[in-house]
């Protein structure tokens, strides 16, 4: 059951070749054998999820099958799923039951997918390494002394070790991204607004963005197909038609120009993986694309930018922890500043609070203008940038992340060379574009993830386009040893 | 020396809606608490605000009846402070871009009309609130009220008095009201006024440094605030101290002011556009189509009342005090009355009345349409307008018809003249002295003569005749 696509695991439960159940079982029974190693999942609840497999089984046998109805799906623990734990990987949340589904989470439940439990994240998502979580570090299964990327790095391992078929995940500044890249899996942050926020536990609202985390292209577009729609509940979820992101995923691709960016090429990559990425380009020129250079000027920019805009409004999103409702309160206080002060200095780690100070700071009188003003002036040049770089070209290619899977302890004493990890992936968060990244070589035995970012609303452009890639390579079939 | 002085109000009124700004949950004053704290209220985890379009209508038809730019593009910003009873961490407000921009409302100042500037108006939610005592030595938190919508009315510093800052406080209560966007119940705190205020030296072109008086929940409580705070501030600069910028509380036992923060201590809000919601964009449309649906305005009603039916100002005044008797009187009016009676009837005996028995008149037992059956028994000549008082006591509450009290209490006024000739011959020749009295001269007689024929008649001669047949008997 470990190799199946999504589809061929759809198929099987159609043909009673297993139940959800026992599929369920199986993926339980491997989470049991290979938590430990990796530590991908935060909890799961397995009498919750065979209920939810029984309850497939029955919809199966009723004739209402969906693709993903009865499979078992790794939610990372950023979603609330009513009356599971969602702690977001903090010790705020250690104790917080959520009492209602977010959306993500009630498509998944309407469509009959089990939950298989909940994977382990950087702090609040805030983080590159899946270090910053209060429950230890995930471990990549392609190399347990590395990391597996963050902060969606929990889901990343779960896939990658084949502990789930596919997991969720959201990306603020590359949380999806960078970790497929670093653990080889596909996994796409979709363009800002198309998956809705609602329950999905905020780090920086205008950045923040939920999207799938699998093997393939094709499994993304059939997760994508559940996850996306216009939500109510959401203010800044956009109305528009659902699409069906599996219609079009083999169409031909020749004529498609593919858009290189100088600046993603330039130093702090590693040559090795440069070679591997030219060696993607060379892929898709055999397929009939035409290649562009094209330039993203302001792209160096992006990080400081980021780390401007996303501190302040995580400084503002993470003000309601404070002890008074739900979630962590300190044990012994003598008035409310006390409460409120020792509550979040041994609720959030280190990680938080830096990123809390930060925000705080650059809205505080006197630096707003010079900070975060300034910053969304330069978002708005960034996503000129793109704009101007879309006349020339349908979809832009370039490497996920700088650099393979680093050792455990490598970057953790340096935040400015963590934040390097997101060099290729922060810009499209501003600009709110979509950004897909798939494997496509290895480096050291660890694999290397190539990035394609499109227009708005292109998931579909983009997921045809990787799915065309895999069609003709084999990196996506790779998966590491001693989770056979 | 000669002080002026200098005062601007910010009004938070609560809007009229079934459901708070920014969630589902309701509205109402009273429950039980947290019965309408709602995850949003309660800001748990992964919740998100979903802007209620009712508040924003609220604010339109008030920016449209201060004569106000509305906004096209406005945007909820962050207030970023701690408090338990802030759920989030942060209020959701307006700051750079308020919804409802420059306009005024004009209060009367003695007989003068004073218009005062309108700066903003903007969109926010409320918060909600500490409930101290239930248990020793702890604090509860009741957020019912945590996302209610209020609408935050600034003025430029255009009032001069306190007498001005309370006229200003009513005329903006009456209005709110009067458009339907707030119950202005003060008790329940939903309307309540910060005022700031500052002197100045007679003549002084820079204002002085003003302290804000925080949350006055009445009229009275201004009027005692604003005199307190002005006598405290012109007493120390008199004594060569110094106003520093500060935030105040009025405690009404005593009747004092007394200092809460000073700017030092004032929080940094770090407001900043909320990434949760989209711009608010409004169409002028949008605003078309809600102004068609306006009623008149009181002052638009108190100028047409004027001109079109001569009631005094005053009077006017009276009428268009609040909706329901300004609906009151144009109640009466559809069943054709003058509208002088009218007008009248509802500033004296019916007001008095509803204050006797200390009701409002929403919930005033005596209908319109009975009033008015009443009011066309005077302009018919029925009844005198003494008589129809002993009418309305007897209709006021009970359900009796005015035609059935006139009758059983005889009180039909007597218009024949050959009877009130009769009366009149009678009274004159057991008053000769007076008579007498009158022709040497005494005009007071005259009218003593008068009341004599209307005690003999039992109040029910026609006075008007009374009088023009008196005249022509003593001068022959």
């Amino acid at each position: 059951m470990i190799n199946l696509s999504l589809k061929e695991l759809s198929d099987s439960l159609k043909e009673k070749k297993f139940s959800s159940v026992e599929l369920t079982q199986f993926f339980l029974d491997r989470l049991d054998l290979y938590n430990s190693s990796i530590n991908a999942f935060i909890s799961f609840d397995k009498d919750k999820s065979l209920a939810m497999a029984r309850n497939a089984d029955a919809m199966i046998q009723e004739g209402r099958q969906n693709y993903l109805t009865g499979i078992p799906i790794a939610q990372k623990d950023i979603f609330c799923a009513e009356g599971w734990k969602t702690s977001c990987g903090s010790r705020m949340l250690d104790n917080f039951i959520a009492p209602y589904d977010a959306t993500v989470i009630s498509k998944f439940n309407e469509v009959g997918a089990v939950n298989l439990g909940k994977t382990n994240m950087d702090e609040f998502a805030m983080g590159s390494s899946n270090e910053t979580s209060f429950y230890g570090n995930v471990k990549n299964p392609w190399d347990i002394k590395a990391v597996p990327g963050g902060s969606s790095g929990g889901s990343a391992a779960a896939v990658a070790g084949m502990l789930a078929p596919a997991a969720t995940a959201t990306d603020t500044g590359g949380s999806i991204r960078q970790p497929a890249s670093l653990c080889g899996l596909t996994g796409l942050k979709p363009t800002y607004g198309l998956v809705s926020r609602y329950g999905m536990i905020a780090f920086a609202s205008s950045l923040d963005q939920a999207g799938p985390m699998c093997h393939t292209a094709e499994d993304c577009a059939a997760m994508l197909n559940v996850m996306t729609g216009h939500d109510p509940k959401d203010s800044t979820s956009v109305q528009r038609e659902k699409e069906n992101y599996l219609k079009g995923i083999h169409d031909p691709i020749k004529g498609l120009k593919i858009g290189i960016p100088k600046e993603f090429f330039s130093e702090g990559l590693e040559p090795e993986i440069e070679k591997i990425i030219e060696q993607g380009i060379d892929e898709y020129k055999k397929l009939g694309a035409e290649i562009v250079e094209i330039s993203l000027p302001n792209n160096h920019l992006s990080i400081p930018v980021y780390y401007v805009i996303a501190p302040a409004e995580a400084s503002s999103n993470l003000s309601r922890y404070d002890g008074v409702r739900y979630g962590y309160r300190t044990k012994e206080y003598d008035d409310l500043m006390d409460m409120y002060c020792k509550t979040r200095e041994e609720g959030f780690g280190n990680e938080v609070k830096r990123r809390i100070m930060i925000g705080t700071y650059v809205l505080s009188a006197g630096y707003y203008d010079a900070y975060y003003l300034k910053a969304q002036k330069i978002r708005r040049l960034i996503s000129e940038d793109f704009k101007k770089a879309f006349e020339k070209c349908d979809v832009i290619l370039g490497p996920s992340a700088p650099s393979v899977a680093f050792p455990i302890g490598d970057k953790k004493e340096d935040p400015l060379k963590m934040y390097m990890q997101d060099v290729y992936t922060i810009s499209t968060n501003l600009a709110g574009l979509p950004g897909l990244s798939m494997p496509a070589g290895l480096m050291n035995n660890l694999p290397v993830g190539m990035q394609l970012i499109g227009n708005y609303f292109s998931e579909a452009k983009l997921l045809n386009i990787a799915n065309i890639f895999q069609t003709n390579t084999d990196w996506h079939n790779l998966s590491p040893k001693g989770f056979e | 020396m000669e002080w002026e002085i200098v005062i601007g109000i910010e009004t938070h009124a609560q809007l009229k809606t079934e459901s708070k700004i920014f969630s589902g949950a309701s509205t109402n004053y009273g429950g039980e608490p947290n019965a309408q704290a709602c995850l949003v209220s309660l800001a748990y985890p992964g919740v998100l605000p979903v802007l209620n379009e009712e508040a924003v209508n609220c604010a339109i038809r008030f920016g449209l009846a201060v004569d106000a730019k509305i906004a096209e593009q406005s945007i909820f910003a962050r207030k970023n402070y701690f408090y338990p009873d802030l759920p989030k961490g942060y209020q959701i407000s307006q700051f750079e871009l308020p919804v409802v921009g420059e306009g005024s409302l004009t209060i009367p100042v003695g007989d003068e009309d004073k218009s005062i500037r309108i700066l903003r108006a903007h969109l926010e939610e409320d918060a909600g609130k500490s409930v101290h005592g239930i248990e020793e030595g702890k604090s509860g938190i009741d957020l019912n009220r945590a996302g209610t919508p209020l609408l935050e009315i600034v003025t430029e510093p255009d009032m001069s008095s306190a007498e001005e800052a309370v006229a200003y406080a009513k005329k903006l209560h009456e209005l709110v009201q009067w458009i339907g966007i707030c119950d202005g119940n003060m008790q329940e705190g939903n309307f309540r006024c910060d005022v700031n205020v500052s002197v100045k030296k007679k003549g002084d072109k820079k204002l002085g440094t003003r302290r804000e008086i925080k949350n006055l929940n009445s009229f009275k409580f201004i009027k005692q605030a604003v005199d307190y705070e002005v006598n405290w501030q012109i007493e120390r600069l008199e004594d060569g101290g110094k106003i520093n910028q500060s935030t105040i509380l009025f405690d009404p036992d005593s009747g004092e002011t007394r200092e809460m923060r000073s700017k030092e201590e004032a929080n940094d809000y770090r407001y900043f556009p909320d990434p949760d919601l989209l711009p608010l964009v409004i169409s002028q449309e949008k605003i078309n189509t809600i102004k068609s649906k306006m009623y008149e305005l009181p002052s638009q009603m108190k100028s047409r009342l004027v001109k079109e039916f001569s009631l005094s100002g005053y009077d006017a005044d009276g009428i268009t005090s609040n909706i329901a008797v300004a609906n009151y009187f144009t109640e009466l009016l559809t069943y054709k009355v003058s509208a002088k009676l009218a007008s009248n009837w509802i500033l004296t005996n019916l007001f008095s009345r509803l204050n006797e028995s200390n009701l409002d008149i929403e919930n005033c037992p005596l209908k319109a349409s009975k009033l008015a059956k009443l009011i066309l028994r005077i302009e018919d000549k029925t009844i005198s307008n003494n008589a129809a008082k002993k009418v309305f006591d007897e209709i006021w509450d009970q359900d009796k018809s005015v035609d059935d009290v006139i009758e059983k209490l005889g009180l039909k006024q007597i218009s024949n003249v050959s009877e009130i000739e009769d009366i009149l011959n009678q009274v004159l020749k057991e008053n000769g002295a007076m008579v007498e009295e009158y022709k040497s001269g005494k005009d007071k007689a005259f009218n003593a003569l008068i009341g004599q024929v209307m005690k003999a008649s039992k109040g029910k001669a026609n006075p008007g005749q009374v009088s023009q047949l008196l005249k022509e008997k003593l001068s022959n």
